[in-house]
């Protein structure tokens, strides 16, 4: 049974049977075809932008907090163009995104037609797959096709680029089931032989380390790597994209590895004899110098993308499969052997780092202490449904150092890139996907201001996302390294405290603004926003020119650590006593 | 070291490109390109000659398998494959030289395909050496135009690439 409709209405009718209920998007001349469609959608809603790359964020914000893939519509040209960095930012992070572009007739592709770019060439580096659609009759197969590649395997963005006569042809209406793609079958089940090999290793280890990312929030494996971390009393590092896929009030979560990392995290990683990767792919800001990072270990790597096994680090049982398959069969195989665990001194001796080497920041300042904002947002807001988006720079890494995720899903924060202007959009898109939660932005006063007028889409829209901005007058992490880097020469990275008024422009928009100056005026800033019934900024005026630390220098061992506590090799660290009951 | 990379991908456009910018953004060079579509007309060949070591090519290759048009990769062992490249050239043949031409033509088993007033087009196929060292003699009479195919190559007999 069919029905004969334009590619347009076939493109929405898919996008009602792939079960999307939110896109974001901007309209512009070759989409009008389908913004007339959408207009009779009524289960679709529409959140309209104030810029195209508003749109990608915000579908990406959508897709990493309720595990759907996050869809945009944009016109084509500079409708986009502006795409470009919300779909490198997805791809970077491996977050389900179908991104749909128009595009100038195809009679007319390649004569430089009025807003005629490229995007599948632009694209072609930074999508899992892109499409240019020509003719209607592949309008429902290719969504079907790109809803799957999106959402399977090693997620992903895809881009389908849609002429205006493709968007006006006909079709006969019917949504395919299944999908024939003979070059992508991606692998779901682990090896039985490595896993075997990998339990094996686990039950012998006396310091192993289970170090966890986004993979394991990808694939829904959290409670999977909580049932093999509390089988074997393994300490659990989640890295910056795979916070909250282990609760960090849990005793076996011992923080973030790398560059801003706890020192006792990184101790743990430098002496820690069986590294256990699920889901990550040992990125630069996580292992810095490769050859000191966890080098006295044996290293498992369970992935779904065998590309990503062996990329950085060798690796002695390779694992690739799905991280929720493979982790469930390891704690099976484990059960089976009877293996115990055996982590009792190492866990010992890592929370006598963690007694000797906290996080820390100066608590008695008489000006507000970032750190103590993003405390602060915790304690008020325990107990509620909440989110945390970030910007990039210090406001993500103080956010990721100090708040506790507890739930998968609950943290948003721009990873692989590092796209400034991320959190905003993204918390917007977060908050139409989870309406009741209280979603909140951390943010920079520079970040914010790339993505200022995505306020107009809030307020409008009414999803009430908190904005909390540690305002210090400077884009912060390029002035620590100036500090610490380039003798204090703070070469264009001076950002005037009061300019703009982040109050009045809250006003501006319709929503709420507060300012808190002082360390008193923080809780009821805070309190005051969030009590808000609407999108709110809270101007937070924190000390200028705190670093944040600890850090390792760029291209360091990461136990060799700046700031905080005096650094000193991890050998000297250790108490004697209780390694030589971990080595025994 | 070179390696022979087969690489069986859907025939669909912009294929080629997804291949070879992959190539081009992850840092390698391609020696030779070859392209064409199979017995299956669904389904073409990409034969590449790469230079690269053994681990960032097999990065390479994983990479290659994750382009969603990519079906099969081979990395041909050189002693298992059998290969070929064709190659024209024009050279100079005045009159009284044209035997010799001819005569070189000969003793490298290739053809004569058009004749000029005072040139010879030959078309020649076989290894890598083989057309180096018929390139090299004939250069002595004044090369004018040349055009190779690059690399074309099989698993031999019972192996399928």
């Amino acid at each position: 049974m069919s029905e004969r409709i334009t590619g347009a209405e076939a493109l929405v009718r898919g996008l009602v049977a792939e079960g999307v209920d939110v896109i974001f998007g901007y309209p512009g001349g070759v989409v009008l075809p389908i913004y007339d469609a959408i207009y009779d959608a009524e289960d679709l809603r529409h959140i309209l932008v104030r810029h195209e790359q508003g749109a990608v964020h915000a579908a990406d914000g959508y897709a990493r907090v309720t595990g759907r893939p996050g869809v945009a519509l944009v016109t084509s040209g500079p409708g986009a163009t502006n795409t470009v960095t919300g779909i490198a930012n997805a791809y970077m992070d491996s977050i389900p995104l179908v991104v749909i572009t128009g595009q100038v007739a195809t009679s007319v592709i390649g004569t430089d037609a009025f807003q005629e770019s490229d995007i599948t060439g632009i694209t072609l580096p930074i999508t899992k797959h892109n499409y240019l659609i020509k003719n209607a009759t592949e309008v429902p197969e290719v969504l079907k096709e790109a809803f799957h590649i999106a959402t399977t395997g090693r997620p992903g963005p895809v881009l389908i680029d849609m002429p205006v006569d493709v968007s006006k042809g006909e079709v006969d209406f019917v949504y395919p089931t299944s999908v024939n793609l003979p070059g992508y079958k991606p692998t779901y089940r682990g090896h039985a032989k490595q896993i075997k090999q990998a339990a094996n290793l686990i039950a012998k280890a006396r310091k192993p380390l289970l170090y966890v990312g986004g993979g394991v929030l990808a694939s829904n494996a959290s409670q999977e790597i909580k049932e093999l971390a509390e089988l074997m009393q393994l300490p659990v590092t989640s890295t910056l994209m795979g916070k909250g896929a282990f609760p960090e009030d849990h005793h076996l979560a011992i923080g973030m590895p790398g560059m801003h990392g706890a020192k006792y995290t990184n101790y743990s990683i430098t002496e820690t004899d069986l590294l256990i990767g699920v889901g990550v792919r040992f990125d630069d800001r996580v292992t810095g110098k490769l050859a000191a990072f966890a080098s006295k270990a044996k290293v498992i790597h369970i992935d779904i993308d065998p590309a990503e096994i062996g990329k950085n680090k060798p690796v002695d049982v390779p694992i690739v499969g799905d991280a929720k398959n493979v982790v469930a069969a390891l704690v099976a195989e484990l059960r089976k052997t009877g293996a115990e665990p055996r982590t009792d001194a190492w866990m010992r001796a890592i929370d006598d780092w963690r007694n000797r080497f906290p996080l820390h920041y100066h608590k008695e300042s008489a000006t507000i202490m970032p750190q103590r904002v993003v405390e602060r947002i915790d304690e008020l807001t325990a107990g509620r449904e909440t989110i945390i988006c970030t910007e990039v720079g210090q406001n993500q890494m103080w956010a990721m150092q100090f708040h506790k995720a507890l739930e998968p899903r609950s943290w948003v924060s721009s990873g692989g890139l590092g796209t400034m202007g991320f959190g905003f959009p993204a918390a917007i898109g977060a908050q139409a996907g989870r309406p009741d939660a209280l979603v909140i932005d951390i943010a920079g006063d520079g970040s914010f201001q790339m993505v200022s007028q995505e306020l107009a889409t809030a307020k409008i829209h009414n999803l009430p996302v908190k904005v909390v901005i540690l305002n210090n007058g400077f884009l912060g992490m390029v002035r620590q390294w100036q500090e610490l880097f380039y003798g204090k020469r703070y070469s264009e990275s001076v950002l005037p405290q009061d300019c703009p008024d982040f109050v009045k422009l809250a006003e501006a928009y319709g929503c709420f603004g507060v300012r808190a100056t002082k360390p008193e005026e923080v809780d009821q800033a805070l309190e005051a926003a969030f009590a808000f019934d609407g999108p709110a900024i809270v101007d937070c005026r924190v000390e200028a020119e705190e670093c944040v630390f600890p850090m390792v220098a760029p291209g360091g061992s990461i136990d060799e650590m700046l700031g905080g506590i005096p650094g000193c090799p991890v050998s000297e660290m250790l108490d004697d006593e209780l390694l030589e009951e971990v080595w025994e | 070291m070179q390696h022979t990379l087969s690489v069986l991908v859907e025939n669909k456009p912009g294929v080629l490109t997804r291949v070879t910018s992959l190539f081009s953004r992850r840092g390698f060079n391609i020696d030779s390109l070859a392209v064409g579509v199979t017995e299956d007309p669904t389904l073409s060949r990409i034969t590449m000659v790469v230079s690269a070591a053994e681990t960032p090519l097999e990065q390479i290759t994983k990479q290659l398998h994750k382009l969603v048009n990519v079906i099969k990769i081979q990395d041909l062992d050189p002693a298992e494959m059998v290969y070929r490249e064709l190659v024209l050239i024009k050279v100079n043949a005045p009159p009284e030289r044209r035997h010799e031409v001819i005569e070189v033509t000969n003793v490298f088993r290739a053809k004569i395909i058009d004749v000029g007033k005072n040139s010879l087009t030959i078309e020649a196929t076989g290894t890598v050496e083989k057309l180096a060292a018929m390139e090299d003699l004939l250069r002595a009479y004044g090369i004018k135009e040349l055009a190779r195919t690059g690399r074309i190559a099989l698993a031999r007999g019972s192996r399928e690439s």
